[in-house]
């Protein structure tokens, strides 16, 4: 009896596996096949892509599109600028956060809470966009390249993340004996604090560099310059506001192009999200690590 | 006696900060930078109860009181931005809300590792995809034309419209979009939450003859009850701050009485159309809002469950 019960209960338990299997490869296909056919479009013959067959697999392969998109010099522009937004406001948004995080880590401060409350509040309360411009207007950072590598660099969350993770993993007693030593604080900041937070100092910086590879509002409302634009308004103007650009009809000079704006379209899409897409599987486990350290707070 | 112990406790106080005067140098660049670009133009809201202009500065400009306010909330777009905004939001906040949960849980049932672990991989990557490539890959896909979507309706006998410039399919389209790529990197926190339950449980159930779909019925799902109600928490606090980005990509001609929400408002009348005090008028109502609802959201879920952010 007892016997024939758990059979049956495994055979139940094999069809819940491979439902859940099934699902879950849906899952799998639904959040894959987009992104997989942006880059099969991207290296077919544009004939099939302008027909719109469904593409599992390259389709005569030629790489016409992304010679296309090679040749558009405000591409490389806003790669330039992007490149440098990135690198410059991840390394200002690192100096600024890790040691202000970890010195509201510091339980014997005195006044740590009201600053760590002047700081959180701007989390749930802010000023608003024109308040801000006129702000940034007075400052006459306007069309300049140091605002959209300062702003967003700084993120009062990044800021709890670090602390959340240095009161965790920085034990007090390490501190005291240092102190003990002889120790100061700038020292033991550099030379214990930094090498023990490796892996939330990796975390941050991918999150302010994901954020300003993929950010495009701040030069959106902030410049008008198109020399200082990142590679998101480029996109923008390529892939959102061009989108009538199928159907204006001049003849011949344009017709190739026709032919190939779907093409360079997704060609562009691919160099632009390249290389957050092929550094992510390397770094995923720096992205979950920090979605960890943030669900501890709350 | 206790004066004198005050002052012992203040000199004791006053010793540790100047011990750790390097600290206070270590907070003092994010304090600044807080300052600068939040609490400044925090002074600067002042500026929606005036007639702001930039040659006479935020406190040169003539006071009106209410009267952006006013013309806001008696103008014809009140009524239709404010339903918009909410609408979405919790279209969005319903329908972004489950899935994950789902995700997560089937995830963790799958026996496989490593079938587990290429989909973490493939369902957390449309995450890091830009707004605006999310966009222009919805718009090449909905094509009529040239589009894969319009193909596979026409291959089930259907008639393709392009989804993208309908205004009744925008909503749709919004939160489904979000949902395709937010799913797999909000199911991380339950699958944490999933992988801190008690293996325990599970085999003892098991023993009962419990079958897996009821062990994840009766053991996972109460065990990530606790994160689900601070996630719910979390999404309605925010549900009036609807992200401007991916609203303003998607907004065209087409969809535009049901895509103008407060955001969008603000950003067209502020930068585009100069009406500067009314567009600060306009945030300044949308952010109190938000602030209350957070505020409240908070304070109940404080008092039903004793979960709440602070």
């Amino acid at each position: 009896m007892k016997r024939m019960n758990m059979k049956r209960v495994s055979a139940g338990d094999h069809l819940t596996n491979l439902l859940f299997y099934v699902l879950l490869g849906v899952f799998v296909v639904l959040c894959f096949y987009p992104i997989w056919y942006v880059l099969v479009a991207s290296i077919s013959d544009p004939t099939y892509v302008n027909s719109g067959a469904l593409i599992t697999l390259p389709r005569g392969v030629h790489f016409t599109a992304y010679k296309y998109a090679f040749d558009q010099p405000q591409l490389w522009i806003g790669y330039g600028n992007t490149l440098c937004y990135t690198f410059f406001g991840t390394l200002f948004g690192l100096c600024v956060c890790i040691p202000c995080g970890y010195a509201l880590s510091r339980q014997d401060l005195p006044f740590r809470g009201i600053i760590m409350g002047i700081l959180v509040f701007t989390m749930y309360f802010s000023g608003g966009l024109i308040p801000t411009y006129v702000v940034i207007n007075t400052l006459n950072l306007v069309n300049t390249r140091i605002l959209l590598i300062i702003l967003g660099s700084v993120s009062v969350y990044n800021i709890v993340l670090i602390r959340t993770f240095c009161q965790s993993s920085i034990p007090e007693e390490l501190r005291e004996a240092a102190s003990i030593d002889g120790c100061s604080n700038t020292r033991f900041f550099f030379s214990i604090v930094l090498p023990l937070s490796k892996a939330i100092l990796a975390v941050i910086a991918l999150y302010i560099a994901v954020h300003h590879w993929n950010s495009y509002y701040n030069a959106l409302v902030y410049t008008t310059d198109t020399r200082l634009q990142p590679l998101q308004l480029y996109l923008r103007q390529l892939l959102l506001i061009n989108t009538g650009a199928e159907d204006l009809g001049d003849p011949d000079a344009l017709k190739e192009m026709q032919q190939m704006i779907a093409s360079i379209r997704y060609a562009v899409i691919v160099l632009s999200s390249l290389p957050i897409m092929c550094l992510y599987p390397f770094l995923q486990k720096y992205f979950v690590q920090g979605v960890m350290i943030g669900s501890i707070k709350s | 006696m206790q004066p004198s112990v005050k002052r012992k406790h203040r000199q004791q106080t006053i010793r540790r900060m100047i011990d750790n005067r390097a600290l206070y140098l270590m907070i003092l660049p994010a304090f600044l930078y807080i300052l600068i670009f939040h609490y400044w133009p925090m002074y600067g809201v002042q500026i929606a109860f005036r007639n702001f202009n930039f040659a006479d500065g935020i406190t040169g400009s003539k006071w009106v009181g209410m009267k952006w306010f006013n013309y806001f909330f008696h103008s014809n777009n009140f009524s239709t931005l404010v339903r918009n905004t909410l609408i979405l939001s919790f279209y969005d906040l319903l329908a972004g809300f489950p899935v994950p949960i789902l995700l997560a849980l089937i995830m963790n049932a799958v026996p496989s590792r490593r079938f587990r672990k290429v989909s973490q991989t493939i369902t957390y990557l449309p995450h890091f995809i830009s707004v605006i490539v999310l966009v222009g890959m919805m718009n090449s896909m909905f094509s009529v034309n040239s589009g894969w979507v319009s193909t596979i309706v026409r291959a089930l006998g259907g008639t393709p419209t392009y989804i993208m410039g309908e205004a009744k399919y925008f909503r749709h389209v919004y939160v489904w979009s979000g949902v395709w790529q937010q799913m797999g990197w909000n199911s991380i926190i339950y699958l944490a939450a999933l992988t801190s339950i008690d293996p325990g449980l599970h085999e003892a159930a098991m023993i009962d003859g419990a079958g897996k779909l009821r062990r994840i019925i009766s053991i996972d799902l109460p065990g990530i009850l606790p994160t689900m109600s601070i996630m719910l928490i979390l999404r309605f606090g925010s549900i009036m701050s609807l992200g401007f980005d991916k609203v303003y990509s998607m907004q065209n001609a087409l969809n535009y009485s049901v895509s103008e929400v407060l955001s969008t408002h603000i950003y067209k009348m502020g930068i585009q159309s100069t009406k500067y005090s009314y567009s600060a008028a306009v945030s300044l109502f949308n952010n109190v809002i938000n602030f209350i609802m957070l505020v409240t959201v908070n304070r109940i879920s404080g008092k039903l469950s004793g979960n709440s952010l602070w």
